[in-house]
């Protein structure tokens, strides 16, 4: 029987060399006040995703994050819109997107008289790029050496490092060994293992930068007083954030980590990666370093993610706008009670069904299926949640392909 | 099998299914096949494999993942009313049932 990792379907080429497995037109909205116009323009139109951001004033870390969603392999083309008074500039989004050879434009609510005039222009303009990029854009054969996948975890039990995250861990270095590219993040989670995470560095420089990082997320969760542990997790039988970091640390398998990536870079060859998305010190000191599930599968997707895995426990019901989301569980019962938005059931590897090996296989034969168009759960429900975060990181000290 | 013990040095298994006090079959790594459960443990829960003195660490994985609060007798519950993070300090506030923190005023 040959392997679900041979098979290969027709992707979308961009100017930069990446392939996207959609081709998206987003709408980027540059402060909130714009926000109900910008998902009125993507309301009942197809292959139209909507991020945009909060505040009024710029921040380098979200444009940097913004910015690289905007030129995401998935993605053939960008609206954005403003109100007319915020820092970010819609028309400076349009023009770096151009430049990355996708078509893109934008405009100010203000100068086009109100709500409904914008969201008819902005109709009119999605149709419209929405037609370009379905004629020009080249379709190319395309399989998993030319994926990179991201994983995420939320809502963890104890089932989660037994069966949900090794089960992502052997389909990561299954996809490694065949040239993909791997990225997991959430160093918070990983708290207790410095040892353990050093070891796995692929050389000198980068195991200094994975100790730095690790070093920094520990102090910065400290500092907070604030763990990446929930009550959820603890209900699910997990005791201790250590507990829970071995287990969501089983998600990235046993391949050398290649290099540490901040938030909106993508990986500079094939293997597997740890993204940093902890803030930098800052005298503004940004909060809590990841707030929630949906902003950690925005930074996977940042990284150039054409997917992202999701691994749950006690069960979840979130999606992503540009990066499709592939959820998967540990926990049968889970699988049983909210089949509607799970994926894939690795609680199978429990109950000796089946071995690791073919759980990752099975898994790799759905994210063929998700490549080659057909929706995840979570897209077919039209989940499509998004969050750009203010913070600050020091700008990436590798070079990047964006 | 209805636990799993996932490295030969842990001194707790984790549950695959609800349990109730009596014989519970372990499998995974360890010479230990069976424990006598004393209390009701759900999935993904842990139970002590054996007896596990207060202030010594509760492994895991092959690893430390907390140290206990109290002494724990084998075939008890493992959680967070006889175990405690070494980094989390709000981890001895949590409520044992729901996991909710108790340490946060709501008026």
């Amino acid at each position: 029987m040959s392997s679900a990792f041979e098979k290969s379907w027709t992707g979308y080429l961009r100017a930069d060399g990446r392939k996207g497995i959609r081709n998206l037109v987003l709408v980027i909205y540059t402060v909130e006040c714009a926000q109900h116009v910008a998902h009125a323009i993507a309301r009942d139109e197809e292959n139209v995703q909507v991020i945009g951001f909060p505040g009024c004033y710029d921040n380098q870390y979200a444009i940097r994050l913004v910015m690289a969603l905007a030129r995401h392999p998935n993605v053939g083309a960008v609206l954005s819109v403003g109100l007319g008074c915020e820092y970010v500039q819609p028309a400076r989004i349009a023009e770096v997107v151009r430049a990355s050879g996708r078509p893109a434009e934008g405009f100010f609510i203000q100068e086009l008289g109100g709500t409904r005039a914008a969201i008819a222009h902005g109709k009119e303009i999605v149709r419209r790029l929405g037609a370009e990029i379905d004629a020009t854009v080249p379709r190319v054969p395309m399989g998993f050496a030319d994926l990179t996948i991201g994983c995420e975890c939320g809502g963890s039990d104890g089932t989660s490092g037994l069966a949900g995250n090794p089960t992502v861990g052997r389909f990561y270095d299954k996809l490694v060994d065949r040239g993909g590219r791997a990225i997991f993040e959430e160093i918070v989670e990983m708290i207790g293992l410095r040892d353990v995470l050093s070891t796995r560095a692929a050389d000198a420089t980068t195991r200094a930068d994975v100790e730095a990082a690790y070093d920094k997320a520990e102090a910065y969760c400290r500092a907070v007083r604030q763990f990446s542990v929930s009550p959820g997790n603890f209900a699910g039988g997990l005791t201790t954030i250590e507990e829970k970091s071995m287990g969501a640390f089983a998600k990235s398998g046993s391949r050398p980590i290649q290099g540490v990536i901040k938030v909106g870079q993508a990986p500079a060859h094939a293997g597997l990666w740890l993204m940093d998305s902890v803030p930098d010190p800052h005298f503004m000191s940004f909060g809590y370093t990841n707030p929630n599930d949906t902003e950690g599968i925005m930074d996977l997707a940042s990284g150039g993610s054409q997917i992202v895995l999701f691994v749950t426990g006690r069960g979840s019901v979130i999606g992503s706008p540009i990066a499709p989301l592939v959820k998967i569980t540990g926990n049968s019962h889970t699988f049983a009670h909210m089949q509607e938005d799970m994926d894939f059931d690795a609680g199978r590897v429990l109950s000796g069904e089946m071995s690791l090996d073919a759980a990752a296989e099975s898994l790799a034969d759905l994210v063929f299926r998700v490549a080659a168009g057909a929706p995840s759960k979570p897209e077919a429900l039209g989940h499509h949640e998004y969050f750009v975060m203010y913070k600050y990181q020091d700008p990436p000290r590798r070079a990047c392909r964006l | 099998m209805q636990a799993f013990r996932i490295h030969a040095d842990d001194n707790v298994a984790t549950l695959l299914g609800d349990v109730v006090p009596g014989p519970v079959q372990i499998g995974g790594e360890g010479d230990l096949h069976s424990i006598a459960v004393l209390e009701e443990i759900q999935l993904g829960h842990k139970v002590a494999l054996q007896d596990i003195a207060a202030g010594t660490p509760i492994r895991k994985f092959g690893t430390t993942i907390g140290e206990a609060t109290r002494a724990i007798r084998a075939g008890e519950w493992v959680h967070l009313h006889n175990c405690k993070s070494r980094y989390d300090a709000r981890s001895e506030t949590l409520d044992l049932h729901s996991g909710a923190t108790t340490d946060m005023s709501y008026e």
